[in-house]
Parts: structure tokens; C-alpha cells; sequence
């Protein structure tokens, strides 16, 4: 008797190896979270040394129209060092290569859930993939072989520019956009396709009257998402822009971003100089950013899922 | 009729969109295997670069691929495998979870270049690990990490939860559950996840060139003691790969056939990415039909 009571006391054996397992799987997962906070403190603490430790002025560096951190003005006798330039050239990247993918993402992905569900799917779907999977530096290595000369033939100059760096991001962003816009059309209830065709709606007008309204929160996180990869992705970028810190004046002369100068520079300072913190808080802002554009992909889910 | 007018050229704008979209990747395809292709030879692939001189390979940079390659799977998976099976199978829906869920989130939508000037930071600079293998395979798994969690999860959720009650009504724990009855049925999925992980890691550069470094110094293939300075399994020299070799060379590179030399190796990154994204169903086929009765 005694002997059962003992064993119903007792935490059985697939109990103690239930405990054991879920701690296993939980630290595993704690791992990540402490890997991302470490992530933001470093690169944080860094970065913002530019403005404790070196005593820069925000604003400065922010607005400030030339980056040159190894030489001093003799005006102010501080080091040139505005970031305007490589912001701006992120930014306009970003959006130009967003503007010219959406319109194709949109169509090729209403190509393979609405005009031509079986054949469409079949045919895109592994160009999708196979896009998404090429590696970046070498979209890199061909728009510095095949994008740059021909720019440079039609505009003249060097070909290096926003121009460049926009047409190698627009193919590079257009799968993310187009697979993530698969999906949310995909999830467009099929009652609103057949209540639109049945009141006499041709193809057409259901798509751009019923489907693309439905999706429209789902379509805009994919843009989102895209803008965020083509606002971080750093080599393919860097062999097209040309990497001068210039305030952008035309599209295909030399430009530069905060990622392209971030993989030219960081080697070739020493760390804890005001030239090295300069480039950290370039990141820092990079970190920022990406941070923002997740805020902005979730205000959209929320304001979609409230309808 | 000026509806059907509009269904048809919309139509038409659709098809041409598509067309061209796949026209884009058909051409860069064709002219990465056009230019590359011929110069692909065993001597390519097998002799180490040349800085300035024609007639260089890849071969210490392609080793140096698989060899982080493997490094950072073998890193990377049993935490992913960890996180996931405690995301899908115990986390209850807590404040704790959604930070985690947010947590990796933000991980996967970092820029790599943040990752690998995080892993620089950290463990070139700070655990003076110089740029070596070890740094480079670590910011490869930081890089993978929320990728890789992500898709295993996705593999676990299809397992129907019949199966987990089935083993519960047998007795089974969780974790026996987790591990005798869910695992197996997932394997195929998961095995098509990270097959596709891998061609991803292996492509990447960014997150390397301040990890792993940009310089990849002769290696002795006769000697593998990992200890050794010229071994080609010391994680602690320090390795170029392939990726970085193209990006490296074509922003810096001053030997003469520097343009033949990139598109060769941009031939062999594609087409060893290609094999990972085929392979990646097919293998996930065949086990599926391999495990199951099916």
C-alpha cells in the first residue's frame, strides 16, 4: 500500500522529462530575445556615443549636407560629418525601388491568383522563389556588368547612382512584395469574387473594385516589408551607387547609403575614434529604421483586422 | 461595351507584367550561366585565388563556404528546433510570448549588415576572436536564427493536433508527444525548411565581411588536426567565402581576368543555390514518402 501511495506522491518519469523538455525549448528560446536585446544595446550604446562621448550636435548630424569624418572644418573646427547625404540616398533608394516593384508585384501576383490560378501558379511560383533565392552580391555583380554600362550609355557619366541602386533593388524586393501580396489576395474570401461576378462584374472590375480593396492592408505590409529589405540591404547597393558622399543632385550621378558607407568604412577606422562612432550611429539609425518600418507593419494589421 | 474593353486591356497589362517579370529572371539567369559557365574548370575550382595574376580559383573560398555553412547549421538548428517546439507546442498566449514573437520578428527583419557589425562588435572586437570562422558562423546563426525558428514552427503547426491527443490519450507527456510523435511526422517539412535556409546562408555576404573577414589564406588540405594554423578546419583563421570573394574582388580586385573570375564564381553561387532550392522539395518529397505510409 504504502508503495502506491509513494508512486501517486511522486512526479512520474515522463513528468520529469516533460519539465526538463520545455526548459530545454524555453532557453532556447530566451537565447533569441537575449540576442536581440544584445543586439539593440550594443549597437545603441555605440552609436550614441557619437553625441555623449564626442559631443555632437543631433541636429548636426542629422541635417549637416557634407561627410568627410576624417577632415575638420576650420570654420567651426569640427569634423564634417553631416549624415543628410547617405539618409537621403537611403531613403530615395527605398521608395523609388518600391514605387517601380509594386506596380509589377501587384500584377504578377493578380496573374497568379486571379487570371491564371493553375498555369499562373505553376509558371510564377518557382520564378518567385528563384528570385528571392539568388544571392545579393550577385544582383550586384550584374547590375555593375550589365545595369551601370547601360545607364552610363543612355545618361552618360559613370552610370554609378540612385538610378542604378533603384533597378537592382526593384528586382531584388519585387518576389518579397509579390509573395507576400500571393498571400493576402489568397485570403480574400471567395464569396466576395462570386458576389462581384454574379451582380455582372467583369474580371476587372471585381479584381479592382472588390479584390484589391479587401487586400489592401496586406498589400501595403508587403511594400512595407520590401521598402525594409531594399532600406537594409547593404553589397548589392554599394557595387551600383558609386559611394560618394554627395548630396544626391541627379539620379545617375555617384551617391551613396548608410549601408554602403557602413561596408566601406567600418574596416578602415579604429575603433572608438570619432570616425568609427560616426559610422555606428549610421547603423544605429539603420536599427532604428527597421524597428520603424515593423511599427508601420503592424499599425497597418491593426487598422486592417478593426474593419 | 467599355467594360469589357477595360477586363480585356487590364487582362492584357496583367499578362505583359508577368511576362516581363519572368523574362527578368530568365535573362539574369541565362547571362550568369552564359558568362560563367566557361570558366568553370576542376583547376577553377580546386586552385586558391590569385591577388595579381591571371589563372586564380575559388577553391579555398568555396570550402570555406561549406565549411561555415555547415558551422552555422550545426549551431543554429537545435535552437531553432528549441525555440520552435516551445513557441508552437508550450507557449500559452502571455505577455511573454508576444515580446518573444515581436522579439524575432525584429531579428529577421534587421538588415544583415546590421547582424554581422553586431557579431563584429561582439565577438571580433570584444571576445577577441579576431575575424575568424567562429565569428563568421555566429552572426550566420544570429542571421538564420529567426528564418529558420519561423519556418519549423510553420512544420509543427500542420501537424494536426489529433496527433498530439492521440498521445496524450496514450499517456505520453508533452515532450514525449514533441519528440515521438510530432518530430517524426515534421521531419519533412522540416528538412525542406532548412535545406532552404541553407541556400540563403550560403549566399550570404554582408553579414561576413566584418565576421569572417576578407582575406583567405592558403590552406594545407593534407593536414585536418582543427588545432593547426594552415588546417582547413581551424575555426579561428580566418575566411573569405565565395560570396564575399565576388563582392570582394569586384569592388577592390586588381587581377586582370577580375571579370572572368566573378562571373565564374557567381555561376558557381547560383548554381549550388539552384541545387539547395530543388533539392529542398525534393528531399521533403521523398522522406515524406519514405515516413509515412503514404
Amino acid at each position: 500500500m504504502d508503495n502506491i501511495t509513494k508512486k501517486l506522491m511522486q512526479r512520474s518519469e515522463s513528468t520529469r522529462k516533460d519539465t526538463i523538455g520545455r526548459a530545454i525549448s524555453m532557453t532556447a528560446l530566451i537565447l533569441i530575445a537575449i540576442v536581440v536585446v544584445s543586439i539593440f544595446v550594443f549597437v545603441l550604446s555605440r552609436g550614441l556615443s557619437t553625441f555623449y562621448k564626442d559631443g555632437v550636435n543631433v541636429k548636426y548630424f542629422l541635417f549637416g549636407t557634407t561627410w568627410n569624418p576624417s577632415v575638420t572644418d576650420p570654420a567651426t573646427k569640427k569634423p564634417y560629418i553631416g549624415a543628410l547625404p547617405m539618409i537621403l540616398g537611403s531613403f530615395l533608394v527605398t521608395f523609388l525601388s518600391a514605387i517601380v516593384a509594386t506596380p509589377f508585384a501587384i500584377g504578377t501576383a493578380l496573374f497568379m491568383t486571379e487570371i491564371a490560378q493553375k498555369r499562373g501558379a505553376k509558371i510564377m511560383q518557382p520564378i518567385v522563389e528563384l528570385l528571392v533565392g539568388i544571392p545579393s552580391v550577385v544582383y550586384g555583380f550584374i547590375g555593375l556588368t550589365v545595369v551601370v554600362p547601360v545607364i552610363r550609355t543612355i545618361a552618360g557619366g559613370s552610370g554609378f547612382g540612385i538610378l542604378s541602386g533603384t533597378i537592382v533593388l526593384f528586382v531584388m524586393i519585387l518576389p518579397t512584395i509579390t509573395s507576400m501580396t500571393v498571400d493576402t489576395l489568397k485570403s480574400v474570401p471567395r464569396h466576395y469574387r462570386e458576389s462581384a461576378l454574379a451582380i455582372g462584374a467583369t474580371r476587372w472590375q471585381m479584381i479592382y473594385k472588390v479584390v484589391l480593396r479587401a487586400a489592401t492592408p496586406g498589400i501595403l505590409t508587403a511594400i512595407v516589408f520590401g521598402m525594409a529589405r531594399a532600406f537594409g540591404e547593404a553589397l548589392a547597393v554599394q557595387m551600383v551607387i558609386g559611394n560618394a558622399a554627395l548630396m544626391p543632385h541627379s539620379l545617375t550621378t555617384p551617391a551613396s547609403t548608410l549601408t554602403s558607407v557602413l561596408t566601406m568604412g567600418i574596416g578602415n577606422t579604429v575603433m572608438g575614434s570619432l570616425q568609427n562612432d560616426v559610422l555606428w550611429t549610421l547603423a544605429m539609425i539603420l536599427l532604428i529604421m527597421s524597428l520603424v518600418f515593423n511599427l508601420i507593419v503592424r499599425a497597418i494589421g491593426r487598422r486592417g483586422a478593426m474593419k | 461595351m467599355k467594360a469589357k474593353t477595360a477586363d480585356k486591356i487590364a487582362t492584357g497589362f496583367i499578362y505583359a507584367i508577368s511576362g516581363i517579370v519572368a523574362l527578368i529572371l530568365f535573362a539574369m539567369l541565362s547571362f550568369i550561366l552564359v558568362r560563367g559557365v566557361p570558366h568553370l574548370s576542376w583547376h577553377f575550382l580546386t586552385s586558391p585565388a590569385r591577388a595579381f595574376e591571371a589563372g586564380g580559383g575559388v577553391g579555398v573560398q568555396l570550402f570555406n563556404s561549406f565549411y561555415l555553412l555547415i558551422l552555422a547549421m550545426v549551431i543554429s538548428f537545435p535552437i531553432a528546433l528549441g525555440a520552435a517546439i516551445y513557441l508552437n507546442e508550450y507557449a500559452k498566449k502571455n505577455y511573454f510570448t508576444a515580446i518573444v514573437r515581436t522579439a524575432i520578428e525584429i531579428l529577421s527583419s534587421l538588415p544583415s549588415v546590421v547582424v554581422g557589425l553586431f557579431g563584429f562588435l561582439l565577438f571580433v572586437v570584444q571576445f577577441k576572436l579576431g575575424f575568424s570562422i567562429l565569428s563568421g558562423a555566429i552572426a550566420l546563426t544570429l542571421f538564420n536564427l529567426p528564418l529558420l525558428t519561423r519556418s519549423i514552427e510553420t512544420s509543427l503547426a500542420q501537424i494536426p493536433d489529433l496527433q498530439r491527443e492521440a498521445g496524450s490519450a496514450l499517456g505520453l507527456s508533452r515532450w514525449e508527444t514533441v519528440l515521438h510523435v510530432i518530430l517524426p511526422a515534421a521531419v519533412p517539412s522540416i528538412v525542406t525548411g532548412v535545406v532552404l535556409s541553407a541556400g540563403r546562408v550560403f549566399g550570404e555576404a554582408a553579414a561576413l565581411i566584418y565576421t569572417a573577414g576578407q582575406s583567405a589564406p592558403a590552406l594545407n588540405f593534407g593536414d585536418w588536426n582543427p588545432f593547426n594554423i594552415s588546417s582547413p578546419l581551424n575555426p579561428m583563421r580566418p575566411a573569405e567565402t565565395l560570396a564575399v570573394h565576388i563582392w570582394k574582388i569586384n569592388s577592390e580586385g586588381i587581377m586582370p581576368d577580375v571579370n572572368a573570375v566573378s562571373a565564374g564564381a557567381s555561376a558557381v553561387l547560383i548554381i549550388v543555390v539552384l541545387l539547395f532550392n530543388f533539392s529542398a522539395r525534393k528531399l521533403g518529397m521523398k522522406l515524406y514518402k519514405k515516413l509515412t505510409s503514404s
